[in-house]
């Protein structure tokens, strides 16, 4: 009982906090700033031509000013605006109209968390165990090399790094295709040579997500286990003949790693950023393509939910993985 | 003196080094430009680099390396407001939440980690949507310093947090030193090797952010920055017409910015203070 009211009670109190703030953002950014959506909303409705009888464009004013829940005062339509959210309604897309918000989404999602969690996976595994591998070797010649490239690659943004792939893998020597998430005309089947073009479609977004990331938990994971090889276990393995293999494996990584579970979590949101921007700049057809669409047709309300929905997803991540950490350190357990 | 000396022994300082004085000669010399970065067909359209134009001409009719100076000052002006002015929202926030403590620092740390952990990115798409008629260096600027302290504060707080148990602490409390003096006075020189490095970082971040946006096309594409000549370059095609010098002048431009700025940041902070190496890197 203690761990639920010690730790599992504030937690989610903290994890409704957050979500809380985080959509109220959401709710004040159009209140705030000196715009007005609706006549934005208009005067391009009016810039694409469209020729109206005088009362119909003030029929069109009222009825996105309702859509946008902007009649009454800003408390009245805070709550309107809750009330619609715990039905789990994010309303229609403004320029795919009739479309739902939710549909959209619903079909661009698995391809984003398909991406969103092979790239994570591997960038995070591989990169802590090849970072605490260089860390135990520092002076060995790969490690070095390894360290340099991370030095280059680690500041880069993502659309800068994803951008230079593309260019060298898909325009310069043409292994890859340019753009899409699977051939066109492709039907979404289970056989092998489906998944074998999607595989292939995801290869270079995937590819650029797992470097960044990786070239991150290397340099992280490098130092961690620098700083746990000179604690005084180690050494004392080393003395009492432990045989290397062990030291590294079991002693030194799998205690260094602790942190980074820590860290995988913090940075969720950065990495999920990432994973929408590279998106983009491959065409793969998942959150940060329909994002792309949304933006450049002034799509609000599109833009609204998939940051609603991202904001509930990265919190939801974080609680999970963090109520899972004693599953990993046995030292820690809620008692 | 030798304090450069050493430095330069950094192979990684040296090469930054020398790459941020060309970025930043090339920002002075927009002083110097013999055209208006704003007007169109002022040269002949799409000339490949010659000696009369250094790295060619746009399809818009603009000389690329001119442009390119602009473009450097105005995204270093953008990154240097982002930077500065979260610096001093990343200082308050973490020093009050680091001295004063209690609920303070609860509420404090509860709205940075809150901002660690939404995707910033897409809040962003939305303010700029919403501000993209107003949108220019200043604002766009101050957009990204509102949103990109959390971190650093969190840094800055957990420095205090040590520095308050410290016997100087007690001595200056207990001689009458104001809370302001001695957090001034005696924490700032402590503080200011993670400032310093927080800023370069942040920076790095905010021309980063800029180019990001820029591409997508959220904000004002007349005012010349790193991001708006890559959207340029691209909304024409560059690539696949083959006109590499457009497309390549904004990548290579950024690509020495981001390593520049990141190696200055890292050979700097590993001389002042070894230890330190851990939490810059968790960054």
């Amino acid at each position: 009982m203690t761990f639920v009211k010690r730790y599992l009670i504030p937690r989610l109190i903290q994890y409704f906090l957050v979500i809380w703030l985080g959509i109220t953002v959401v709710f004040l950014i159009p209140r705030l700033t000196p715009s007005d959506p609706v006549m934005k909303m208009v005067d391009q409705m009016r810039a694409r031509g469209s020729t109206l009888e005088p009362g119909a464009m003030d029929d069109i004013i009222e009825d996105l000013t309702q859509m946008y829940g902007l009649e009454g005062s800003w408390l009245e339509q805070y709550g309107d605006f809750w009330a619609r959210l715990v039905q789990g309604d994010f309303g229609v897309s403004f320029f795919q109209f009739p479309a739902r918000v939710n549909d959209l989404i619903a079909v661009a999602l698995p391809w984003t968390l398909g991406l969103l969690l092979m790239s994570t996976a591997i960038s995070w595994t591989v990169g802590n165990i090849v970072g605490g591998l260089a860390g135990y070797y520092t002076r060995r010649r790969w490690s070095r090399v390894l360290d340099s490239v991370a030095m280059v690659v680690r500041p880069l943004p993502y659309y800068v790094f994803a951008f230079i792939l593309l260019l060298l893998f898909a325009y310069v020597v043409r292994w890859f295709p340019i753009t899409g998430g699977a051939s066109l005309g492709a039907i979404p089947t289970f056989t092998w040579d489906y998944i074998k073009d999607v595989l292939w479609h995801s290869a270079l977004p995937a590819l650029s997500l797992v470097i960044l990331g990786g070239a991150i938990n290397f340099q992280v994971m490098k130092l961690l286990v620098q700083n746990v090889n000179a604690e005084s276990y180690v050494q004392y393995a080393k003395l009492g003949g432990v045989t290397e293999n062990r030291i590294v494996g079991k002693y030194i990584i799998r205690n260094a790693m602790l942190p980074q579970i820590t860290g995988l979590a913090l940075s969720f949101g950065q990495i999920f950023s990432g994973a929408i921007i590279t998106e983009i700049v491959f065409g793969y057809p998942g959150l940060g393509m329909l994002l792309f669409r949304a933006i450049t047709n002034g799509d609000y309300n599109l833009i609204m939910g998939i940051t609603i929905l991202s904001i509930i997803g990265i919190t939801t991540a974080i609680l999970i993985l963090d109520l899972t950490y004693p599953l990993f350190d046995p030292r820690v357990r809620y008692t | 003196m030798k304090v450069l000396r050493d430095l330069f022994r950094d192979y990684r300082f040296t090469v930054s080094f020398v790459v941020l004085v060309f970025i930043v000669t090339m920002a002075v010399l927009s002083f110097f430009s013999p055209y208006d970065p704003t007007l169109w067909h002022v040269v002949p359209r799409d000339m490949p680099p010659s000696s009369e134009y250094v790295m060619g001409t746009d399809s818009n009719g603009q000389d690329i390396f001119w442009q390119a100076t602009f473009a450097v000052r105005n995204s270093l002006i953008i990154s240097l407001i982002s930077g500065i002015v979260s610096r001093v929202i990343a200082i308050l926030v973490g020093m009050i939440a680091g001295y004063k403590g209690g609920n303070i620092d609860r509420v404090l740390m509860f709205i940075g980690d809150s901002l660690l952990v939404i995707p910033l990115f897409l809040i962003f798409v939305m303010l700029a949507m919403m501000i993209r008629e107003h949108m220019n260096l200043v604002t766009l600027g101050l957009m990204l310093a509102v949103f990109g302290w959390a971190w650093d504060a969190r840094l800055i707080r957990s420095m205090v947090l040590s520095l308050r148990e410290r016997d100087f602490t007690m001595t200056a409390i207990l001689s009458g030193t104001g809370t302001l003096k001695l957090v001034i006075r005696e924490y700032m020189p402590f503080t200011t090797p993670l400032i310093f490095s927080t800023l370069i970082n942040n920076m790095s971040w905010a021309i980063g952010l800029e180019i990001t946006l820029a591409i997508l096309g959220l904000v004002n594409l007349n005012i010349p920055t790193l991001g708006t000549m890559l959207n340029w370059a691209l909304f024409y095609q560059s690539i696949l017409l083959g006109r590499w010098w457009w497309i390549l002048t904004p990548v290579i431009l950024s690509l020495l910015v981001f390593i520049a700025l990141y190696w200055f940041s890292v050979s700097i902070s590993e001389y002042l203070d070894p230890r330190t190496r851990i939490q810059r890197v968790g960054a």
